[in-house]
């Protein structure tokens, strides 16, 4: 009996300790509830936010691949079901649009000195969000093959697609691959692409479309040039979808995301060979420009507006706990990390690639989504053959222009 | 049965209905007339990690007072019913006042995005559905015809296509016709064509997605014709035989007809069924080459930031009335039917 109680007495002074341990944070009390995407990077993040749980603070998560779909009716209500939402370029302009989510500046001047001038995404004077993450499609390339073939390492389209001769005539059959799979895929390949090109989306200061020109017929262009290259199961292609076949040695030269290249090159790669072998660039450049055709996108979090202000003050600070250089020296390889101090990692090396070489941001516009889906919708009868290139920028605009009139953007 | 009788009994199913299957269609009509408000947009600068640029952002204080005043959205009346994502009214009248021949009035229809769902949609459900009838019933039957000891597991077998849940039933056929999958690279042994694939063509996406909606729903048919087997009437069945008739003039002539109204049944429930075909469009990413009412409806709501409303609930009131239509014939032989007995 006494041997029990002592046990006891000994565990609940060991959990008061561990709480001890974790409340160093600052808060004195609150709710931190968490939205946010479901990948390594904000696990990461939400794990080290969680460290800041205390008897008085409490912090849960809800980390889905749902997040975009839900984040407007949890913050449209009163309290918001979550305080902090994490977004990236795309999907903080509906909450802005809908005005859910609150200006950081005071929270920021009070504690954020850890944060760089560059974490803070300003929209007309006020930090509506920190950023803490960049990521951007790039390419993947298997160094041995190229080495080999005596290729160099891609830096324009043209480059690429004499390449991909050369491959096939070394056996390579499709030695491209890129997510093509119409919908959001094909679409974000176009806007890649065509940023690539300098010109810009939409007619400044409206949301008339502007992509009915030489750049983007040279895009469409690429982009068949690109299936030719490809399996003909392109149509079927998405991040995920490219991963085996990338390990199968069928591919040599992929369009990819950044947050994919730590699991390429990871030690426990079903093809290791293949793994270590895999090196990254930026995306190659299209006609005679330099910029890599890629968007850079960020990720970040955002504080809800329907929330007591006490929940956003501690939602603020466990976050800085979240994206602290701490955080960061224990998960140096999930991402390219926009926190002070950050060293690149090998998996790397193609984000930055493309940041050294001028990317171009994914448009933080309020009808770029409504762009995005009219280009999923309408690219791959072109890219199939049966449809040409200018009935296909008809119907993106036709599509566009409809949804753009019913959303109230266009007169 | 008295009227007051049937009204007790009936009452909590109405209530039922009401509450979840008018009301929530009355409200989609209603949000199928309205847009959102002519967003009031500012011009202002936006800096991030990659610097800063000029952009357009929504003025957020002002559009809450839009709402505030009315709720809805702007009223647009039908304007959503016949934009060109829709009905697209202008567009065909467009097209009959420009094109030469029927050919190209014909391409340039297909190419309007409704109508390219629509006739999708239609096919799937005037192909897969007599083919389902069809291969139940000769399933039913040889079943039927199959030792009892063996009954049991043939009729379980004969069930997993049903049982799988759609969306994993279609997955599960994606991968196995992959290239690199068991039917794929088996067809491409057979034909000795090494860039054939079920993916890349339209024609053999569509195919591919009739033979899975058969291989889904064949079961069903089956189990309805199977148990209608067993109630077949014996002694119609004995003197036909008595009367020589051979084992095809027996279903001929004694099966066929006695199980003609669950024939009507079946059509019935797959006809609205297969007008709302979906998960497999997912399953077999196939939206490249196919897409299907529900679908359309799905990406209005699903594929940009911010759900398109109006538009997806304009499609979904062309989809009951579509399949109102489709179900009117038999309908009304039902009702005839009925008529006819009373």
């Amino acid at each position: 009996m006494t041997s029990n109680l002592k046990f006891a007495s000994a565990a609940s002074a060991l959990l008061l300790a561990s709480t001890a341990a974790h409340a160093d944070c600052g808060i004195e009390s609150g709710s931190v509830r968490i939205l946010s995407n479901d990948f390594a990077a904000l696990h990461a993040v939400a794990d080290w936010a969680s460290k800041c749980a205390s008897d008085t603070v409490e912090v849960t998560r809800n980390q889905t691949e749902e997040h975009k779909n839900i984040q407007v009716p949890a913050l449209s209500i009163d309290p918001a079901t979550y305080t902090v939402a994490v977004v990236a370029t795309n999907s903080i302009v509906p909450l802005m649009n809908d005005d859910l989510i609150r200006p950081l500046d005071e929270l920021v001047a009070e504690h954020g000195q850890q944060l760089q001038d560059s974490q803070l995404i300003r929209v007309d004077g006020k930090i509506m969000a920190i950023a803490f993450m960049a990521n951007s499609q790039h390419l993947f390339y298997r160094e041995d093959v190229l080495a080999e073939n005596g290729i160099d390492v891609p830096s324009t389209y043209e480059e690429m697609f004499a390449a991909a001769e050369q491959l096939r005539a070394a056996g390579y059959e499709t030695p491209i691959s890129s997510s093509y799979m119409p919908g959001w895929n094909l679409a974000a390949e176009f806007v890649n692409t065509y940023l690539g090109t300098g010109n810009d989306f939409f007619v400044p200061g409206t949301a008339e479309l502007a992509i009915n020109n030489e750049d983007g017929m040279a895009v469409l262009e690429t982009m068949k040039r690109m299936t030719e290259y490809m399996s003909n199961d392109w149509t079927t292609f998405d991040a995920n979808a490219q991963t085996p076949i990338w390990e199968a040695d069928e591919v040599v030269l992929a369009v990819n995301w950044g947050s994919r290249a730590s699991a390429y090159i990871a030690d426990d790669s079903p093809a290791p060979e293949i793994a270590a072998a895999t090196a990254f660039a930026a995306s190659p450049a299209i006609g005679d420009g330099t910029t890599p055709t890629a968007a850079l996108w960020w990720d970040g979090f955002t504080i809800a507006k329907n929330i007591s202000d006490e929940d956003a003050e501690a939602s603020f600070i466990a976050m800085m706990n979240g994206i602290s250089p701490e955080m960061m020296a224990e998960n140096q390889d999930l991402a390219v990390w926009l926190i002070d101090g950050y060293e690149p990692t090998r998996a790397a090396t193609g984000v930055i690639d493309g940041l050294t070489k001028g990317a171009r941001p994914y448009p933080m516009l309020p009808y770029m989504g409504l762009l995005h889906t009219a280009l999923g919708d309408n690219l791959s009868e072109y890219l199939q053959g049966s449809e040409s290139a200018e009935q296909a920028m008809a119907d993106i605009e036709a599509a566009y222009t409809t949804a753009a009139t019913e959303a109230g953007f266009i007169r | 049965m008295p009227h007051k009788t049937f009204l007790s009994f009936i009452w909590p199913s109405l209530v039922a209905m009401l509450l979840f299957i008018a009301l929530p269609i009355v409200s989609v009509g209603f949000q199928s007339l309205y847009v959102e408000h002519e967003q009031v947009l500012v011009v202002g600068e936006t800096c991030g990690p990659f610097g800063c640029t000029e952009e357009v952002s929504v003025d957020a204080a002002a559009m809450a007072a839009l709402r505030a005043e009315q709720p809805a959205g702007q009223f647009n009346g039908l304007g959503t019913y016949t934009n060109a994502s829709h009905l697209a009214t202008d567009e065909i009248a467009e097209i009959f006042a420009t094109s030469e021949n029927f050919s190209e009035i014909r391409n340039r229809i297909m190419n309007l995005p409704f109508y390219k769902a629509l006739i999708f949609t239609l096919s799937y459900t005037f192909i897969v559905t007599p083919l389902v009838i069809i291969l139940g019933f000769i399933i039913a039957v040889a079943v039927n015809a199959v030792p009892a000891m063996l009954k049991g597991p043939v009729i379980f077998f004969s069930l997993i296509p049903m049982l799988v849940t759609p969306l994993v039933g279609s997955l599960v056929l994606f991968w196995m016709i992959d290239s690199r999958g068991i039917i794929g690279a088996a067809l491409q042994s057979i034909f000795g064509d090494p860039s054939l694939s079920l993916k890349a063509s339209p024609t053999l996406t569509w195919i591919t997605l009739f033979v899975y909606g058969v291989w889904h729903s064949a079961p069903f048919a089956f189990v309805v014709f199977y148990a209608g087997l067993q109630t077949v009437p014996r002694d119609t069945m004995e003197s036909a035989m008595v009367d020589g008739a051979n084992r095809w003039e027996r279903i001929r002539f004694v099966t066929i007809p006695y199980l003609m109204p669950l024939a009507t049944f079946i059509a019935l429930m797959q006809l609205m069924d297969n007008f709302r075909v979906f998960e497999p469009i997912i399953g077999f990413s196939a939206a490249a080459s196919a897409t299907s009412l529900s679908y359309l409806i799905y990406n209005d709501l699903r594929a940009a930031e911010s759900p398109l409303f109006g538009s997806a609930a304009a499609t979904s009131m062309l989809t009951i009335i579509g399949v109102i239509i489709l179900l009117l014939p038999v309908l009304r032989q039902n009702w005839r039917e009925f008529n006819r007995k009373t």
